[in-house]
């Protein structure tokens, strides 16, 4: 009887910090529940089914200079405009130069000659990071490359 | 689904492969050869037992103008011839179809004859033949700043390239590459002649085989540029032979390989 005449408080007062110490755990969960509903509600979300994460193997290009490999659109003959018959050759030679490119990448400098080169610079940037007092031990021996004489002393 | 999309357009969706070289109608779909297997000739009906239906060759394909990818499919938006070009290195090659059509459409990328129409401020208005004019911004030529501004007048011609062509944005040029030289971009030098064709016209003219252009080449000195909008100027040293010169690639667009090389010859002796 007196459970049924007790007032009924308010939702915004059950929700309140001191007064969850006294309730029964069916409300409690009733009203997170309530709550959870409300914070989902203010997400703002779009209403869209899914869209499937798909790889697409068709690429649309729209450009015609592409599929049908079309020349450069500035001309001159005979040396009407040097500087576009110079352009020409440059534009239009490069779909053509870098197909041999790929194929024979020529080299500056040889592997053997790179390797001789850093053989001599260890010795060189070994003497610049050496401190003033060890420099000494560094010679130049007779071909000019740089050389460690004497060992580091050390207590024995 | 697919069932009433097919009855709309009225007839099966025929094979790429197959229908190279041939007309094809705006509507119609074409099936990549990896999907022929599939929905081709036994239909969804009597469907070949896949041992491993996951590992089929994925290849991309590239679809040019006058096709457009609808999820899976490719459709055919123009009417025209369909090509195929094999590609260099893997893959399953472009195809786009070979259409006649005087309406220029941006294509980003694209090198275009513009006239400057207006100036406003930091940009130009440039007609390009397009739907909208597109807008050149003054910093987009080689070598200028703020400081230093291009001088560029309305009713200047300009040759420069599409860097935003969007279907429903206002289209941007600029005169500079990526690299910011002007590799022949800007304006185009004082007196010679515009005047329009074909779109087909220029890609024919524009082919690195083009016959034409060499022949032209040999009569006298001359020069021209071609905007992929189906605009090209030319230039020779008097009036007259920059007239003969537009005169003949107008017409060479349906002269055949003997009408051609007769109007050759005869230019040569006079």
């Amino acid at each position: 009887m007196a459970a049924e005449h007790r007032p009924k408080l308010s939702k915004n007062l059950l929700r309140m910090k001191f007064m969850q110490r006294g309730l029964d755990s069916e409300t409690k969960k009733q009203l997170e529940e309530e709550e959870k509903k409300i914070i989902s509600d203010e997400h703002w979300s779009l209403d869209l089914p899914e869209l499937k994460e798909k790889e697409s193997l068709i690429i649309e290009e729209q450009s015609f200079s592409l599929c049908e490999d079309l020349l450069y659109g500035r001309m001159s003959f005979r040396g009407f405009n040097p500087e576009v018959e110079k352009l020409m050759l440059q534009m239009n030679s490069k779909s053509k130069a870098e197909e041999v490119e790929d194929e024979a990448v020529e080299l500056d400098v040889s592997d053997e000659e790179m390797a001789r080169r850093y053989e001599s610079l260890v010795g060189t940037i070994g003497k610049k990071f050496a401190k003033k007092r060890d420099r000494a031990n560094f010679e130049e021996d007779e071909n000019g490359n740089m050389k460690k004489t004497k060992t580091k002393k050390v207590f024995l | 689904m697919a069932e009433a999309a097919e009855s709309v357009v009225g007839s099966k969706a025929r094979a790429a492969r197959t229908v190279l070289g041939q007309l094809v109608l705006p509507g119609e779909e074409l099936l990549l050869p990896e999907q022929e297997d599939a929905e081709g000739p036994g239909g969804a009906g009597e469907r070949p037992l896949l041992l491993n239906p996951g590992t089929r060759s994925r290849v991309r394909v590239v679809c040019g103008p006058g096709l457009r990818r609808c999820g899976d499919r490719m459709l055919v938006t123009k009417c025209g011839r369909l090509r195929h070009k094999e590609p260099s290195g893997g893959g399953g090659g472009v195809y786009w179809v070979d259409s006649q059509q005087k309406r220029y459409v941006p294509v980003k990328g694209d090198h275009v004859i513009g006239i400057v129409t207006a100036k406003s401020g930091d940009i130009f208005k440039v007609d390009v033949g397009g739907s909208e004019p597109a807008s050149l911004s003054y910093l987009a030529f080689e070598g200028a700043t703020k400081r230093n501004r291009p001088n560029v007048q309305v009713g200047d011609l300009i040759y420069g390239q599409f860097v935003v062509a969007n279907k429903d944005m206002e289209p941007e040029m600029v005169c500079i590459d990526s690299c910011g030289r002007a590799n022949g971009m800007g304006v185009i030098g004082q007196d010679g002649l515009l005047f329009k064709v074909t779109l087909g016209l220029i890609r024919k003219l524009l082919a690195p085989d083009c016959e034409i252009i060499q022949e032209v080449g040999k009569l006298y000195p001359l020069e021209i540029v071609f905007g992929m909008n189906g605009r090209i100027w030319v230039k020779a040293k008097t009036i007259q032979q920059t007239l003969i010169l537009a005169n003949i690639l107008e017409a060479c667009e349906h002269m055949t390989t003997d009408q051609r090389k007769q109007i050759f010859s005869r230019l040569a002796e006079s």
